[in-house]
């Protein structure tokens, strides 16, 4: 079981947590047209042995989503934002 | 060596203690005709075909652990061939015709055991979707009864069939053909068989890289155990798929790893004659020769390779199981254990060439690819030896996902197995 440190709620037990997936996908444009974009958006993953960005629901906490950046070999978590607002790279929602 | 009655006795007689060794462990040699990535089931017995079938003998199988450390070996080992949608019904049926002959074929005892698979229905919805899928299986000639929950519980003594259980059962499919087998035994089968007709078996010799030419087709690998020239690779590493591909650039694929756990109980008296499936409530057991109960978890949500998956998965399995059977409340477990599983959004396989000339691959078989074992493998030797996909195979390539045509046994079954 993972401990995630929700950045509102300190360190909490996974089984808080639904699972939303790799965060890294990115939604195309709704008027693109290219199939192959659709395509990798809605199959294609990295899939890595490693350091993986990821989605989770602080479903029986605060109720928000949080970014994960987790090891996937050893499942240790290297930290936790606010889903959208990745410090330092001024993404935005 | 050919087992039979007499080399039994003989070697009783030693105390079994003379036995040679099963499979040969040669040194890699500089270049074969085709090298399979991954020394499950899966990829001894596509290099096994390859050699019976269709003549191709150099060849090698490199596994970066021992064989059948990987799924081949942490499986509830569950076969079966009642699949919903008309191109999985022949692929798994495919497989469990090998199945029906393949200790006799391989000499060798995989402990083939079809003692029935039972599932469950709970509640109406399910009656209906499962007379449903009754009935497409029927039409493929896959057999499957219909049996009332009196009937079910006749077939499989101890199962509770009250009306105030949470999920009660309104009946079940029965395939007689399905069961179990022994995983290591067809593992090690395919591994003796395929070695005696000249496939080198190369363990601890982990595939580090991909080569290709300036056309872009393979080259040959990159090992642990040095480097192997080859035109034509065939990559069966089920969850480890994604990392192996990538070093042949295909990074990104229609893959996710996750982990599926087991576990077994302390040995009991034969209690369980055959396999109970449940989808809506998730579990599944059958028990083994020696007499553990051997059930089936769900997977984890989240991408892994760890090989160990969270508890509150195994602990709700058990509680189905209590529901099913509650004289089994107070039995023990001994072990738990996981496997890393390569999922598709359809729950079904990835079979076929790849864009990269040379490569071929067999994946996506997640949660469910023990049964196939000696159907894919068959398929994947055919693919290769053919340059292009078995007829069988082909609505399994990796380009269905673009192209939209989806074969959605998960919307299906959406079990673990
Ligand atoms: C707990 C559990 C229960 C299951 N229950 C069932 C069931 O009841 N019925 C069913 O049909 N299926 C079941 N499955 C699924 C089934 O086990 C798999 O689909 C099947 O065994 C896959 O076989 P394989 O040979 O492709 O994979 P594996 O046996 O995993 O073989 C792949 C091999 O590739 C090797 N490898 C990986 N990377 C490299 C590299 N870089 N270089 C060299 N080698 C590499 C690995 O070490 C591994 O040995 C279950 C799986 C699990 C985990
Ligand atoms: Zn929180």
């Amino acid at each position: 079981m993972i401990l995630i440190s929700c950045p509102w709620c300190g360190d909490r037990d996974q089984t808080e947590f639904a699972y939303g997936g790799d965060a890294t996908v990115q939604r195309p444009a709704p008027d693109d047209a290219d199939p192959t974009r659709w395509f990798d958006y809605v199959h294609t993953r990295d899939n890595p042995r490693g350091s993986h960005r990821e989605l989770w629901f602080h479903a029986f906490g605060c109720r928000q989503w949080v970014e994960v950046t987790r090891d996937t070999a050893t499942h240790a978590v290297a930290g936790a934002v606010l889903a959208g607002l990745r410090v330092g790279e001024g993404e935005t929602p | 060596m050919r087992f039979s009655f007499l080399s039994l006795l003989r070697n009783a007689f030693s105390a079994h203690r003379d036995w040679p060794e099963q499979w040969r462990s040669p040194e890699p040699k500089p270049a074969y005709d085709v090298v399979i990535v991954g020394g499950g089931g899966h990829g001894l017995a596509a290099a096994y075909f390859l050699a019976a079938e269709f003549g191709i003998r150099n060849v090698a199988v490199v596994e970066r652990g021992w064989i059948g450390g990987g799924n081949s070996g942490r499986n509830t080992t569950i076969v079966r061939s009642n699949y919903l949608l008309e191109d999985s019904e022949a692929l798994y049926d495919h497989s469990l015709k090998i199945w029906e002959n393949l200790s006799q074929t391989l000499n060798y005892n995989v402990m083939f055991s079809p003692r029935g698979i039972l599932m469950l229905a709970h509640g109406h919805h399910d009656v209906q979707s499962f007379t449903r899928h009754l009935h497409a299986n029927r039409l493929a000639g896959i057999d499957s009864e219909w049996l009332s929950p009196e009937e079910a519980r006749a077939f499989c003594p101890g199962l509770n069939i009250s009306k105030d259980i949470r999920y009660p059962i309104g009946g079940a499919t029965l395939q007689r053909r399905g069961g179990v087998a022994r995983h290591d035994a067809v593992v090690w089968g395919f591994a003796r068989a395929a070695s005696a007709l000249g496939v080198d078996i190369l363990q601890n010799c982990e595939v580090t890289g991909i080569r290709r030419g300036p056309d872009g087709a393979v080259t040959g690998l990159d090992t642990t155990r040095g480097a192997i020239a080859t035109r034509k690779i065939g990559v069966s590493a089920a969850g480890h798929t994604s990392v192996v591909l990538e070093m042949a650039g295909l990074g990104r694929l229609p893959l996710e790893s996750t982990p599926l756990q087991a576990l077994v109980s302390e040995p009991l008296k034969p209690l369980i004659s055959c396999v109970v499936m449940s989808n809506t409530i998730h579990a599944y057991i059958s028990q083994s020769d020696k007499g553990d109960l051997v059930i089936g978890a769900g997977t984890d949500q989240y991408v892994s390779y760890s090989q160990t998956g969270g508890l509150q998965i195994t602990a709700h399995t058990l509680d189905a199981i209590c529901e099913l059977f509650p004289h089994l409340r107070r039995v023990r477990m001994m072990r738990n254990w996981g496997g890393i599983v390569d999922n598709t959004v359809d729950r079904s396989p990835i079979l076929g060439p790849t864009p990269v000339p040379g490569l071929f691959v067999n994946c996506g078989w997640g949660t469910g690819g023990f049964k196939a074992t000696p159907g894919a493998g068959h398929l994947l030797a055919a693919t290769i030896a053919r340059g292009e996909a078995h007829p069988i195979a082909a609505p399994f390539g990796l380009d269905r996902f673009a192209r939209g045509r989806l074969i959605d046994e998960a919307a299906a079954a959406a079990v673990a197995h």
